[in-house]
């Protein structure tokens, strides 16, 4: 077992070592070498140091995301609002959901899935460390182009979808006026690139660059929820491409492939679309789902229950995934044999989700819980996934959705998938991981207000929406009249709106005192079952001193307990022949 | 210690992988498979479209299926002297690998060559991608499958300097495979449009 004391090997030295022979081998190119300071960050291509830019760059887009979304709330808090006009509001809420999945979700879930998959395998870096810092400058350009938009020549404002003939009908004809749209059709492409490419080099990592005796079954589940999610983004991403190729190319070189008049199909953008759309929900949700399936065992000290079947459900979603999207469309007049064949697959798909909810539940069943904020949130994760699970399997029934579509209800139903579910997953992960990237403890005390404002500021912002869309609220609709009765719960909303972000405040603060301030972490400060607690904390560049022999799924957690002749658990001695890092030697 | 010269190599320049397939080629494959996905959206756009009742003449009134089954055929010879020149590579005769790059590169800027003559009649016979939705997704797919040709060539070409400066070995022989992986797939892809664009009657 290493301790904190033990240093590892100063970086420098290890790029010294390296930098001659590789000097004469690549001539055409000479490899970034900065290691420490502020130019590393612009010259690293260590998949750690671009975790955390992804997660730095991803949490600055949630701010600006979020500011959006409280002036989406400000304007909604009484009737006929003025906060905003009417077109201010399109981009408020065009941008707000662009942002949020685009520039905010995907990459925090890239963040994670940069840090940690090649510790969890035991590799020393992903298997193209130059791809993966292309794909993080690509995100970044993306996102600032996207954003850049609120500059020149005015934002995206056609919503987070994009609908065509509303998007593709010429400019100087325009629906919508302004560069906006194209600003919006391009940002999302140029994310494309970068998100293709970080998700091939996850598949080739995962599936080539995993250590010794790891085979597929002894994973971690979220390293198995990110390679499906990175199948995932990598037939999605061209679907959607093409779509808003076919949109920029309507609206700027007056092709026709929305133009009805000329032979043209308006629908088609929305099947490409949601084919891309639904696949989409999947690649937010699973990453969540694979850091709860790692966070809930190490505080219940148990294994994970029935992992073989998280793993396979996950598979299944991967797969049937692809045959729900038109249930986003089920108001547009597909026909009755559609209708029935997406409400049935839409049904279907709701039982591998169903499935994961039981496993989570029995990891916890009879184990030794430890409530740390980490366990909170994915606590938090399982009750509010469940409520937003719920909810979305109503759609699948087709009248009733007739009825939810274009409503606050729908709204409600995705802020608890992807608030609930997802943003709760990934600050439990945070809590879960900081200590190993940063080598310092969250503050424990703030980390349980921040959940409680969460979990709190949370459900009154978006359970009210419930009522509000069965009540008949529309979406994207600027102002509501007085007397409709929905003052009340729009104002509940607002508050909630509020809340959420004080908890964001307490969740900043924590992480910005911890980093600096908080006290050392040890190597393995929870107990843990990875691999990545293994190593140092923060790990050195090269991630393992020596590659991982890997005997058994959770490897490092039985290198440090075994059952005695009672099948209890009994600590091995710590330094001993099957202590950390020396096993398999020889 | 184990920090030698060995541990310190990049990762991907190790020879033994978890599947057995190198890096670079697990990573073309599925490159590939996404680019199958990006061609569907535009062969399917197509196929809605294709018989559409519109105003103005369609793509459909102006093929000289003749024509394009010519330069079809010198797409199709471009793969197999790229096969020759993987098997020159092998060999290590770096000779025969130029001859066999610029072979398939020649072919490749024959065939690009074809269709932008294919097109600047079109648009003389009035088929352009503003007249109607047929003629939109006829276009931009194949226009998109030719940007795919003209990023093939461009490959080649860098692969072809590489060979002139005698910096290409038999130990290369999967930087030429790789490139050879994207060439092929580029050509079936041409098979599946030339089928369903020209070949299968409205």
């Amino acid at each position: 077992m290493t301790t904190v004391a033990e240093p590892p090997a100063p970086v420098e030295d290890v790029q010294d070592a390296a930098a001659p022979s590789v000097g004469s081998l690549e001539r055409m190119l000479r490899r970034p070498s900065s290691t420490t300071g502020f130019w590393s960050w612009f010259t690293t291509i260590d998949h750690k140091k671009i975790g955390i830019l992804y997660a730095a760059t991803a949490m600055v887009f949630a701010l600006v995301g979020g500011i959006e979304a409280l002036l989406i709330r400000l304007q909604l808090f009484s009737p006929d609002g003025g906060v905003l006009t009417a077109g201010q509001y399109n981009s408020m809420f065009t941008m707000h959901g662009t942002t949020m999945v685009f520039l905010f979700a995907m990459p925090m879930a890239t963040a994670f899935g940069n840090y940690l998959i090649p510790l969890m395998i035991g590799a020393r870096d992903v298997a193209f460390p130059r791809l993966n810092m292309f794909g993080y400058w690509a995100f970044l350009l993306g996102g600032l182009f996207l954003t850049s938009s609120f500059l020149l020549g005015g934002a995206p404002d056609g919503g987070w979808f994009g609908y065509t003939p509303l998007t593709s009908t010429p400019l100087a004809e325009g629906f919508l006026p302004g560069r906006g749209t194209d600003f919006w059709v391009t940002g999302l492409a140029l994310l494309g690139i970068g998100t293709v490419s970080s998700s091939l080099n996850f598949i080739v990592t995962i599936l080539n660059m995993r250590a010794p005796g790891m085979t597929l079954m002894r994973m971690p589940v979220f390293v198995w929820m990110m390679l499906v999610t990175a199948f995932l983004a990598v037939f999605a991403m061209p679907i959607v491409t093409g779509a808003l190729i076919q949109v920029f190319l309507d609206r700027n070189f007056s092709a026709n492939f929305f133009v009805v008049g000329n032979g043209g199909d308006p629908l088609l953008y929305q099947h490409l679309f949601w084919l891309f759309g639904h696949p989409e929900v999947y690649i937010l949700i699973l990453p969540g789902m694979g850091i709860v399936s790692e966070v809930l065992p190490v505080f219940s000290r148990k294994p994970l229950f029935g992992y073989a079947v998280v793993v396979f459900s996950g598979i299944a979603i991967g797969f049937m995934g692809w045959g729900v999207w038109a249930h986003h469309m089920f108001a547009t007049g597909i026909g009755p044999v559609a209708l029935s064949a997406f409400a049935l697959s839409t049904m279907f798909i709701a039982v591998p989700t169903g499935v994961k909810i039981f496993n989570w539940l029995g990891t916890m069943v009879g184990g030794a819980l430890r409530m740390t904020t980490a366990m909170w949130f994915s606590v938090g994760f399982i009750a509010m996934f469940t409520i937003g699970g719920l909810s979305g399997v109503l759609h699948a029934v087709v009248p009733a959705d007739t009825q939810q579509t274009d409503t606050y209800f729908i709204i409600a139903h995705f802020h608890y998938v992807l608030f609930g579910g997802m943003t709760f997953a990934f600050i439990a992960g945070w809590y879960y991981w900081f200590p190993k990237v940063f080598g310092r403890m969250m503050n424990e005390t703030l980390g349980k207000w921040n959940f409680w404002t969460m979990l709190v500021g949370f459900n009154l912002t978006f359970f009210p929406m419930h009522i509000l869309g069965l009540q008949g609220q529309p979406r994207r609709t600027y102002q509501y009249a007085d007397g409709l009765g929905w003052t009340f719960l729009n104002r509940m909303s607002t508050v909630g709106a509020f809340l959420i972000t004080l908890s964001m405040l307490i969740f900043l603060v924590n992480a910005i005192m911890s980093w600096r301030n908080g006290p050392k972490a040890t190597n393995d400060p929870w107990d843990a079952r990875t691999l990545e607690w293994s190593t140092s904390s923060p790990p050195p560049v090269y991630n393992f001193l020596e590659v991982p022999d890997v005997h058994s799924r959770d490897d490092y957690w039985h290198r440090k307990y075994t059952e005695d002749d009672e099948g209890r658990m009994v600590a091995l001695p710590r330094g001993g022949s099957n202590g950390g890092g020396r096993r398999g030697v020889g | 210690m184990a920090l030698d010269r060995a541990a310190l190599e990049p990762p991907h320049e190790q020879a033994h992988t978890s599947t057995g397939v190198s890096n670079t080629k697990l990573a073309i494959w599925v490159f590939l498979s996404t680019e199958c996905l990006f061609f569907g959206a535009f062969i399917s756009t197509y196929l809605l479209y294709r018989g559409t009742e519109t105003d103005g003449p369609t793509p459909a009134d102006v093929y000289d299926i003749p024509f394009t089954s010519v330069t079809s055929f010198i797409l199709l010879m471009s793969s197999l002297t790229m096969v020759l020149a993987l098997a020159a590579i092998e060999r290590g005769d770096l000779r025969r690998v130029r001859v066999w790059l610029l072979a398939t590169g020649a072919f490749g800027l024959l065939f690009l060559s074809g269709q932008i003559f294919e097109f600047t009649e079109f648009v003389s016979e009035g088929v352009s991608i503003s007249t109607n939705s047929p003629s939109s997704s006829f276009f931009v797919l194949t226009g998109i499958h030719g940007l795919h040709v003209a990023i093939g060539i461009i490959w080649l070409m860098i692969l072809f300097f590489f060979a002139l400066q005698n910096r290409l070995s038999h130990e290369h022989s999967e930087t030429i495979e790789v490139a050879g992986l994207y060439w092929h797939f580029v050509d079936i892809v041409w098979i599946v449009i030339f089928v369903v664009v020209y070949l299968i009657p409205q």
